[in-house]
């Protein structure tokens, strides 16, 4: 038995190799998901995560800021590093400094790219010990006038040891000299952040922190657990400090990392679902069709007294064997997807350090999928094939006993009625917040329905869209059309997975366009100044920007705006923090009820859905609290129609200040004065930001064109993850067509024979792809549109406020449909044109 | 003699006179050194218009290559084969499946429909593929004469054996090929399907002037032929006309014999 298995199989070597092609496939596009998912993981864990300290003490926060730099901290005072010192069990404590927005330039003056990742400035911690830095070249910064740069952004400049830099900073630009090079952590990566070490006084000055530290780091003596020491330490500091373990906060900082990564890892864990998805539809594609093909053999080993389930056993054992060896080889491809998704990555400056990391968890579903989904694919063909009748199988043309699709339909019914309630639901949710996780799950289940439905839709869709291929290629198009509806199920799961790639690809297009068109309507109603004065991604800046530009002639308004994070009346809202004096010139907001006066003294303007929901009206008081813990009773002084540029609340520079955010502009809005010529106002404007290469000046296209540029990129970033998706379906499309030329070599043979020319046979095998691609694409796209719709009406509230749906590219994509059926019929068809036309007789 | 300027149907093509097809020193070896074998050996052979011939030998004499390569299926090792006024050597890939299309048709032992076409479907399926219209009346007579025109509709799955073979030869017939190639047509039938796919190849020579080459093992279906060719280790050994079963029979049993003092000496 088992050697009339081995023989079977390996006198079908090409169906074999078409078979663990399929696996291997399958497989690598887990694993390359995973291993991907996971570097990329490890990479920002350990530049947010690496600590060298048993015990941190920070001041304590007014409430839970989250990852994002705009909430000012209070600093702690030295004198507490001097009262820790003194603490039992203590082994050293040291103060440290680390801010955000220090950016290195170039030999040329321009600002080392950082691919959006931030530039952080830090005081050099002088205990080897407590020091994550590890020099690996010259020495630490002792004085002003020294810094050490991390080495990635050393060798990216090109500074060694000697040479002078000059820096960007909050405050004043600060030229130095590079004393060492250091790497941080253990893998040395910095996720493509930049790092700079100052000496202690000198960061302290750099971030105006005085004499004050960012915090604390104390490492414990052998014999005191970080526990112990922590609760020492927390009683002798007291009050308004968190004592925190190493441990400890590594659990909070991986938690707040989980929170501001949760896009990149969502999307990622949706990609790897849709990767599983793909992959076991090639793999349970390919089989169930090598299984099929031999249903007469195994009948003959029935006939010849082999039991159910030494037939059965037979078809499990090979089944098995392929799926681990295609696991193996697919594992090993995984790793070729992830370096290049790296690669990828890398060109949109996220740099991704280190070897790649491969989980136990990509081990074991690599292996899952690729030996599971194998079996099970086997499983029902074989088990179908030994109940087969040994003389119906062995009879020449047995009838393919159709399964019925009743249950399907049931299945898809119920998950299409459950996709819809959630959709729509998501589109009525009184709670917004909940929205995008609404559609996520609809999403997931109109994907599920359409993949049970498939089946069902694929006969009548070949029929119809078919209609048109006997007129337009004669008996080729017939019998390609008879093809395609000759069995649904295969025909909707080969489609299945160009379907569930475009469905994506559509969405995130709808939603893209809707972006792009909401950035385009924000400049239109809400920018009323001339000029925009920005970083690339709303970094923040030194102020001195705004104060040169205010002393210009030419400029008759200035208005910087800030965000900050605060907590109004016990709930946490992003802020904006503007000009009081200058905010009806370079903005537009339409008032509701009072107006920008309202900001002066302690006054707060809400949007119109923040004041219905909290019932707030003009003059009620609220309460704020700053994420550094500092408090102030706020006035509302005006209510406005939503606004996209300012967001829910807005609040003035002073009061911002009083909250303790940081003074760093995100945005100067510029006014030109009356009369000015454009062009010379523009030179006036840009004499000043030239000299800071951190920032650039836009007049309203331009900076409508920037904020475009990085949706388009994200944008970008997905599609090329999805292009991957559509590949693998592709090649997928491949294989079960080149399966089905094997299954037909008869046919084949047979047309060939009564005089079927090679091109014709060719154009059938093409058009048969077409069908089934184009059905694919047009499942894909339909699923896409609600899809998209969903997402953007749920991400209203984040900014997305206008819906486009963008035809000209959907149409491109169906159009794509159908080439991509002509490049994946290319080699199946020429397999069959090529065949013997004797053989394929010959071949019972 | 000048040849009278004369307007024939598309198909068939070549001038009266001319035979259906015919070979001359066909030679077909397959493999080398060892495996060397010699399927055809020097065959001459003609086949006349409106002519029924069997073919019968032992297995493995040649019978099926010699009907291969008659009929542009295979390519000869030497020797050359016409359809009708075409020699096949002449043609390229694309020539000869224009010729099969065109001017031959073929019965095969079994798997001989495609199983997503009707039966009406498959019998016009090499003028769907040309691209060229059926003879209606002709299509006609050919379903009246195999008895099949309440089964048209009907797809390959839903037809018994014979009925299959008799939509094959419909198929074979529908486009009045110059030569109808049948290899076992019967072979897998029984004996009362066989009939009827005899008797219908028989009545498509005498009453619509086909040409029918078949090859066949039964002696019973020989003798629904005009003429019987033997073939032995790839040469024609033997001829015989007006064939019974019963003389069929008796000149195989001597072959047999024959065939036995040959490869004993
Ligand atoms: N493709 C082939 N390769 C090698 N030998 C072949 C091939 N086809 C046929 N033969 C050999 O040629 C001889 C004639 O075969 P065939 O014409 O099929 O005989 P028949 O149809 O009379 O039984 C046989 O000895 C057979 O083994
Ligand atoms: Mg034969």
């Amino acid at each position: 038995m088992r050697r009339a298995t081995l023989r079977s199989l390996l006198a079908h070597k090409l169906r074999l190799a078409l078979s663990a092609v399929a696996i291997v496939l399958g497989v690598a596009f887990v694993a390359g998901t995973m291993i991907f998912t996971d570097t990329l993981d490890r990479t920002f864990t350990a530049l947010f995560q690496s600590t060298a300290s048993d015990v941190g003490v920070t001041a304590e926060a007014g409430f839970d800021a989250g990852v994002d730099g705009t909430a000012g901290t209070r600093p702690v005072p030295a004198e507490l590093a001097q009262r820790i010192r003194g603490v039992e069990g203590v082994a050293a404590a040291e103060g440290y400094v680390q801010a955000e927005g220090v950016y290195l330039l170039t030999a040329d003056g321009q600002v080392l790219d950082t691919g959006g990742a931030p530039g952080i400035g830090a005081s050099w911690i002088t205990d080897p010990e407590l020091s994550l830095g590890e020099l690996t070249e010259g020495r630490a910064p002792e004085r002003a006038g020294e810094v050490a740069l991390d080495s990635g952004s050393a060798a990216e400049a090109g500074y060694t040891v000697g040479d002078r830099v000059t820096l960007l900073t909050p405050g004043p630009r600060v030229d130095a000299t590079v004393v060492g090079v250091f790497t941080f952590g253990e893998d040395g990566g910095l996720a493509g952040a930049s790092l700079t070490a100052f000496d202690l006084a000198t960061a302290q000055d750099l971030t105006g922190a005085g004499d004050g530290y960012t915090g604390i780091q104390v490492l414990a003596a052998d014999d005191v657990t970080d526990a112990e020491l922590r609760d020492r330490v927390a009683a002798v500091v007291g009050d308004g400090y968190d004592v925190q373990t190493a441990q400890q906060q590594a659990d909070e900082q991986s938690a707040a990392l989980e929170e501001g990564l949760s896009f990149i890892t969502v999307l990622l864990t949706a990609f790897a679902v849709i990767a599983l998805f793909v992959g076991s539809f090639i793999i349970l594609n390919t089989f169930s069709m090598l299984v099929a093909q031999r249903s007469r053999e195994l009948a003959l080993l029935r006939a010849l007294g082999a039991s159910r389930g030494q037939v059965t056993r037979s078809v499990l054992v090979e089944a098995a064997v392929l799926g681990v060896v295609g696991a193996t080889l697919g594992l090993a491809g995984g790793f070729g997807i992830a370096t290049g998704l790296r690669a990828l990555f890398g060109t949109f400056g996220l740099t991704l350090d280190g070897d790649l990391v491969l989980s136990a968890g990509t081990v074991v579903w690599s292996y899952a999928v690729g030996v599971v989904v194998t079996l099970l694919a086997a499983w029902v063909p074989a088990r179908r094939a030994a109940r087969t009748p040994p003389v119906a199988a062995m009879r020449e043309d047995h009838v393919a006993v159709e399964r019925s699709l009743r249950r399907r339909t049931v299945v898809g019914a119920v998950l299409a009625a459950g996709a819809a309630v959630t959709l729509v639901g998501s589109a009525v949710a009184e709670d917004g917040g909940n929205a995008p996780a609404l559609v996520g799950v609809g999403a997931l289940a109109l994907v599920l329905a359409a993949v049970a439905l498939s089946p069902v839709a694929a006969r009548p869709f070949a029929r119809a869209l078919g209609a048109l291929l006997p007129r337009l290629a004669g008996t080729a198009g017939r019998l390609a059309r008879d093809n395609a509806q000759r069995n649904p199920r295969r025909t909707a799961a080969t489609a299945s997975a160009l379907m569930v790639g475009l469905t994506l690809v559509t969405g995130f297009g709808v939603l893209g366009a809707s972006a792009n068109a909401s950035v385009d309507a924000l400049v239109d109603d809400a920018l009323r100044a001339d000029y925009v004065v920005s970083t690339a991604v709303g970094q923040p800046f030194t102020p001195e920007v705004a104060d040169r530009l205010r002393g210009l002639d030419e400029v008759a308004a200035v208005l910087q705006e800030r965000f900050t994070q605060v907590q109004l009346d016990g709930q946490a809202v992003f802020a904006a923090a503007v000009d009081a004096a200058t905010l009806d010139r370079g903005l537009t907001l339409e008032y509701l009820s009072g107006s920008s006066d309202g900001l002066a003294g302690r006054g707060v303007l809400v949007d119109e859905t923040t004041a219905e929901a909290r019932g707030w009206e003009v003059g009620d008081t609220v309460e704020a609290v700053s994420a550094g813990g500092q408090r102030a009773q706020l006035t509302v002084g005006g209510v406005y129609a939503a606004n996209q540029a300012v967001g829910s609340v807005v609040v003035s520079l002073e009061t911002d200040a009083a909250l303790g955010g940081p003074a760093l502009d995100r945005y100067v809005h510029v006014v030109l004065a009356e009369g000015t010529d454009a062009a010379a106002g523009r030179a006036a404007i840009e004499s000043v930001v030239e000299s800071y290469p951190v920032v650039s000046l836009k007049d309203r296209d331009e900076f409508a064109g920037e904020q475009k540029g990085q949706v388009d990129q994200v944008l970008l970033l997905i599609n090329a993850l999805l292009v991957l998706s559509v590949v693998i379906a592709v090649l997928g499309i491949v294989n079960t067509l080149a399966m089905s030329v094997l299954e037909r070599t008869r046919e084949i043979g047979l047309l060939r024979a009564v005089g079927m020319t090679r091109r014709q046979l060719r154009r059938t095998v093409r058009l048969e792809a077409v069908l089934i691609s184009v059905y694919g694409s047009v499942l894909g796209l339909g699923l896409g549109l609600v899809l998209g719709v969903s997402l953007t009406r749920a991400l209203a509230e984040q900014g997305i406020t206008e819906l486009v749906v963008p035809g000209g590219r959907l149409v491109g994509f169906l159009v794509l449909g159908a080439l991509i059926g002509v490049v994946a019929a290319a080699w199946p068809a020429r397999r069959a044109a090529r065949m013997q036309v004797l053989d394929a007789i010959a071949t019972a | 003699m000048t040849p009278v300027q004369q307007t024939y149907p598309a198909v068939p093509a070549a001038p009266a006179g001319v035979p259906a097809a015919r070979g001359r020193a066909l030679t077909k070896v397959y493999g080398r050194g060892d495996t060397r074998v010699t399927a055809l050996d020097a065959v001459d052979v003609e086949f006349r218009r409106g002519e029924f011939t069997a073919i019968m030998g032992p297995s493995g004499s040649g019978k099926s290559t010699l009907m291969h390569c008659m009929a542009g299926l295979d390519s000869l090792t030497s020797g050359q084969a016409w359809i009708g006024d075409a020699e096949l050597s002449a043609l390229d890939d694309t020539g000869l499946t224009r010729l099969r299309r065109d001017r031959v048709g073929f019965v095969f032992q079994a798997f001989n429909l495609l199983p997503t076409l009707t039966a009406l479907e498959n019998i016009t399926l090499p003028m769907d593929i040309a691209g060229r219209a059926p003879d209606r009346a002709w299509l006609d007579e050919v379903v009246d004469a195999v008895g099949l025109r309440p089964r048209l509709g009907h797809r390959p799955t839903e037809l018994s054996g014979g009925q299959q073979q008799r939509v094959a030869c419909a198929r074979a017939l529908a486009g009045r090929p110059e030569v109808v190639f049948a290899d076992e047509p019967t072979g897998n039938l029984d004996s009362r399907s066989g009939g009827s796919v005899l008797s219908f190849l028989r009545s498509s020579v005498r009453e619509m002037g086909q040409t029918v080459v078949m090859v066949t093992h039964d002696p019973v279906a020989a003798a629904y032929a005009d003429r019987v060719l033997f073939l032995a280790d790839g040469r024609i050994v033997d001829e015989m006309t007006s064939p019974t079963a019963e003389r069929v029979l008796d000149r195989m049993k001597a072959f047999d014999s024959a065939g036995r003092v040959v490869e004993v000496g």
